[in-house]
C-alpha cells in the first residue's frame, strides 16, 4: 500500500485556515481532511500543528487514538461488518468468516486488486436487525451471506 | 383525492432498502396516475416489519410491512390506497400489539411525523414545554426536573436535577450543556432513533436545560457511525434557528442559546462524560479525574451540564404535562418511562417504552415473542457491553435501577441483547475483555493491563490450562478493576465477566463455581 498517494495540499490548508478560531478545533479539521482525502497523511500533521499552534506530538497523539482516523489510503470500497454482542447474538462472526473468504484479505487489510478495505466496527445501530454491515456510507441490515454476496457483486460490477 | 402514505427514513429502515421501496411506490403512483403524497416518517420501531409502509385513512393510518422494492407493485395491484386487501396488510398501526401495549410518553411523535419538518413538530405538541419555560425562572425549572424523579438515561441514573442545580448555583462567564450522544453500547439505538426520528425533542430540551442553568452554548456530541442523526439534527437546528426557536432571543424572550454538533471518531471511551468533554476539546479522549466535576469545571474548564439525549429528551414532555405526570409512572426511585431496546436473538426486536417495574421476560416474550432461532433464550446482556449476563433465573427481575443493582446488574441505558443456548458464555467473557482492551483510554493501569491480562487468563480458561487456578486469578483482577479504575470503563468491564462465570460455571468447565461475585 503506498503512502506516496497525491493530494490536494491547498484544500488542506484552506480547512486549517477555515476552522482553526473553531474551540477544539483539532477534530473537525481532521473529519474534513479525511473526508477531501480520504485518509490522514502524515505529511499535513506540520500544517495543523502550525495552524492550532500545538505541538505534531498532540496533533498525531489525536490521530493515533480515534479508530475512525487513518493515517493510509484504503480500497476504493470500505466493508465494515458490525461485530459487537448483539450482530454476535445474530450470527456476525460467520459473516465476517465469509467476507474473508469471499473478499480474499483479514481484517484492516485491503483485497489485492485495491477494491474492498475490510473492516471491523462496534455497533452501528442496527441491534434488532443484526448482522449489520456498512459499504461506504450504507447501511445494510439482516444481512446473510447471500445477501453479502449480492452487494459485493454489485460493487464489483460498477466503479 | 391525494392519498398520504409513509415511508420511514430510520436507518434501520433505510438498511433494510425503505429508500428503494419508497422509490418504487412514488415510480408506481405516477405510471398508475394515482395522486399520492410520499413522507418520510420515522420509524416506528418495529423493526421486523421494516420497511413499514402507511397509508393515511379516515380510520388512522394502515399499516403494510416489511414491503420491499419488488412488493410494491402488487401493493398497487391489490388497491392499497383504498382499503384493498394484501398478505401483508397489518390493519391500523396504532392497534398493533406491540405497540398499543406500551407507554410512549417520550417516543410519541416518533414514527408519526417528519423528523426535520418543524411544523409537524409543532402540530404534534412540538415546544410546548419550552414556551413553559420561557416563562419560569431558572430555579423553577431545575425544581420541576428535580420533582420528577428524572435520572440519568445515560446509565449512572443520577438525578439530573440535583445535576442542573450545581451549574445553576455554579458562578462563571459562559456554561454549557453537553449532550453526550456517542451511544456505542451494542444493543442501543434509542438515542439514534430520537436524534434521526424526533431531533426537534433532543433540541427543545437542551434549549430548556440551557434556560435552566444559563447556559448559552450547547454542544451535541454523536458518534461517526451514526451519519444520519448528524444530518437530521444539522437540518433540524437551522429550522430552529431559522423560526427563531434557537439562536439569539429566542422567541422574543431575550435569551440565547446556540446549539452545534459534533462528530466523534470511534473511540467507545468518550461515552464516558469527561474523556467526552476532552474530545470536543480536540484532544485524546482520555478519562479525567474527578473532582472538580463537570458541573463546576467542566467543557473548556466552565461549569457544564452532561446529560445523554434520552435524559434531554424528556425534559419538554416534564415541562409540558408536569412533574407529577411523569412521576407517576414507574416504580421506587425509578419514575417516568424508559425507551428499551429489544435486541439481539429476539423474534420482534424494537424500541418498548414502557414504565419502569416491566419484567424482562415481560419484554423478552410478550413483546419480543421469544428468540427469533426458535431456540430456548440462555442468557440477556441488559446495559452494553459493561452490563450483566442475565441468566433465566433472573428474568423476573423488575426494570427499576435498586432492582437491577441488587442482583449484580444494570439497566444502564436500557438496551437488551438476548442470546440463544449456543451462546458461550466463556466466549463472551473474553469478548468483554478484549473490548475493553481495544477501547481503553489507557490512563489508569487497572482497565489498561487488565483488560489485557484478563483476555489471556480468559484465554487459559478457555484452553482448560490449570483453571481453578486461573479463575481465582481471574476473580482477583476484576476485583482490582472495580474497584481501581478511574471510570466505568474499567470498573465494569467485570460486571458481565463475572456474571458469565457466576451464572453460567458450567461454561468455565466443570469446577464448582456459585461463589458470589
Amino acid at each position: 500500500m503506498s503512502t506516496q498517494n497525491t493530494f490536494d495540499m491547498a484544500a488542506v490548508e484552506s480547512i486549517i485556515s477555515q476552522r482553526k478560531a473553531t474551540p477544539g478545533a483539532l477534530l473537525p479539521i481532521l473529519h474534513d481532511i479525511q473526508g477531501v482525502v480520504g485518509y490522514i497523511p502524515p505529511s499535513v500533521v506540520p500544517a495543523i500543528a502550525d495552524g492550532l499552534n500545538i505541538s505534531r506530538a498532540e496533533v498525531h497523539g489525536v490521530i493515533t487514538y480515534y479508530h475512525f482516523f487513518r493515517q493510509h489510503p484504503v480500497g476504493e470500497h470500505v466493508v465494515q461488518i458490525c461485530r459487537a454482542e448483539a450482530c454476535q447474538a445474530r450470527g456476525c462472526e460467520s459473516l465476517a468468516e465469509h467476507a474473508k473468504e469471499l473478499l480474499g484479505c483479514d481484517f484492516h487489510g485491503t483485497t489485492d486488486d485495491n477494491k474492498f478495505s475490510l473492516q471491523t466496527v462496534y455497533c452501528l445501530g442496527q441491534c434488532a436487525s443484526g448482522p449489520a454491515i456498512q459499504i461506504d456510507d450504507d447501511l445494510y441490515a439482516r444481512v446473510s451471506h447471500e445477501k453479502f454476496n449480492r452487494l459485493i457483486q454489485a460493487k464489483r460490477g460498477v466503479q | 383525492m391525494t392519498v398520504t402514505i409513509f415511508v420511514p427514513r430510520d436507518s434501520t429502515a433505510l438498511a433494510l432498502g425503505a429508500n428503494e421501496t419508497a422509490a418504487a411506490i412514488a415510480k408506481e403512483a405516477k405510471a398508475r396516475g394515482i395522486d399520492i403524497k410520499l413522507v418520510r416518517n420515522g420509524s416506528r420501531g418495529m423493526f421486523w416489519l421494516e420497511p413499514l409502509v402507511e397509508v393515511a385513512t379516515d380510520a388512522g393510518r394502515i399499516a403494510f410491512g416489511p414491503i420491499e422494492e419488488h412488493e410494491v407493485a402488487g401493493l398497487f395491484d391489490a388497491g392499497f390506497t383504498t382499503g384493498g386487501k394484501h398478505p401483508k396488510a397489518l390493519g391500523l398501526t396504532e392497534e398493533i400489539p406491540y405497540l398499543k401495549k406500551q407507554e410512549r410518553l417520550q417516543f410519541v411523535r416518533v414514527g408519526i411525523t417528519d423528523p426535520v419538518s418543524l411544523d409537524d413538530y409543532l402540530a404534534h405538541d412540538g415546544y410546548v414545554g419550552l414556551k413553559k419555560a420561557i416563562a419560569m425562572e431558572p430555579a423553577a425549572i431545575v425544581q420541576e426536573v428535580t420533582d420528577s424523579g428524572l435520572r440519568g438515561r445515560g446509565g449512572a441514573a443520577f438525578p439530573t436535577g440535583i445535576k442542573w442545580k450545581t451549574v445553576l448555583g455554579a458562578e462563571a462567564d459562559q456554561k454549557y450543556i453537553a449532550c453526550n450522544a456517542d451511544e456505542g453500547d451494542s444493543g442501543t439505538f434509542s438515542d439514534r432513533m430520537v436524534m434521526e426520528d424526533d431531533p426537534f425533542m433532543l433540541i427543545e430540551g437542551m434549549t430548556i436545560a440551557g434556560l435552566a442553568v444559563k447556559a448559552t452554548e450547547g454542544y451535541i456530541y454523536v458518534r461517526s457511525e451514526y451519519p444520519h442523526s448528524i444530518a437530521n439534527l444539522n437540518e433540524a437546528i437551522d429550522a430552529a434557528n431559522k423560526a427563531g426557536y434557537l439562536g439569539k432571543n429566542i422567541l422574543g424572550s431575550g435569551r440565547t442559546f446556540n446549539l452545534q454538533v459534533r462528530k466523534a471518531a470511534g473511540a467507545y471511551v468518550c461515552g464516558e462524560e469527561t474523556a467526552m468533554l476532552e474530545s470536543i476539546e480536540g484532544k485524546r479522549g482520555m478519562v479525567r479525574a474527578k473532582p472538580p466535576l463537570p458541573a463546576l469545571q467542566g467543557l473548556f474548564g466552565k461549569p457544564t451540564v452532561i446529560n445523554n439525549v434520552i435524559s434531554l429528551s424528556a425534559v419538554p414532555l416534564i415541562l409540558s404535562r408536569g412533574a407529577e405526570f411523569y412521576k407517576n409512572f414507574g416504580m421506587g426511585r425509578s419514575r417516568g418511562t424508559l425507551p428499551m431496546q429489544l435486541a439481539g436473538n429476539l423474534k420482534y426486536g424494537g424500541l418498548v417504552e414502557k414504565a419502569f417495574g416491566v419484567t424482562l421476560r415481560e419484554l423478552l416474550y410478550d413483546f419480543g415473542g421469544g428468540s427469533e432461532s426458535g431456540r430456548p433464550i440462555r442468557a440477556v446482556q441488559v446495559g452494553g457491553p459493561l452490563g450483566a449476563y442475565m441468566p433465566e433465573s433472573l428474568f423476573d427481575t423488575p426494570f427499576d435501577y435498586e432492582a437491577f443493582a441488587a442482583v449484580a446488574s444494570t439497566v444502564g441505558h436500557g438496551g437488551l441483547v438476548a442470546f440463544d443456548d449456543t451462546v458461550d458464555m466463556a466466549k463472551q467473557a473474553r469478548y468483554a475483555m478484549h473490548f475493553c482492551a481495544e477501547e481503553s483510554c489507557g490512563k489508569c493501569t487497572p482497565c489498561r493491563i487488565g483488560s489485557t491480562r484478563g483476555v489471556e487468563v480468559m484465554d487459559k480458561i478457555i484452553a482448560n490450562q490449570n483453571r481453578p487456578q486461573q479463575i481465582h486469578l481471574l476473580r482477583d483482577l476484576c476485583d482490582v478493576m472495580v474497584t481501581g479504575s478511574l471510570c466505568a470503563m474499567g470498573n465494569m468491564t467485570p460486571f458481565p465477566v463475572l456474571s458469565a462465570l457466576n451464572h453460567f460455571p458450567e461454561d468455565f468447565g466443570d469446577q464448582p463455581l456459585a461463589t458470589a461475585a
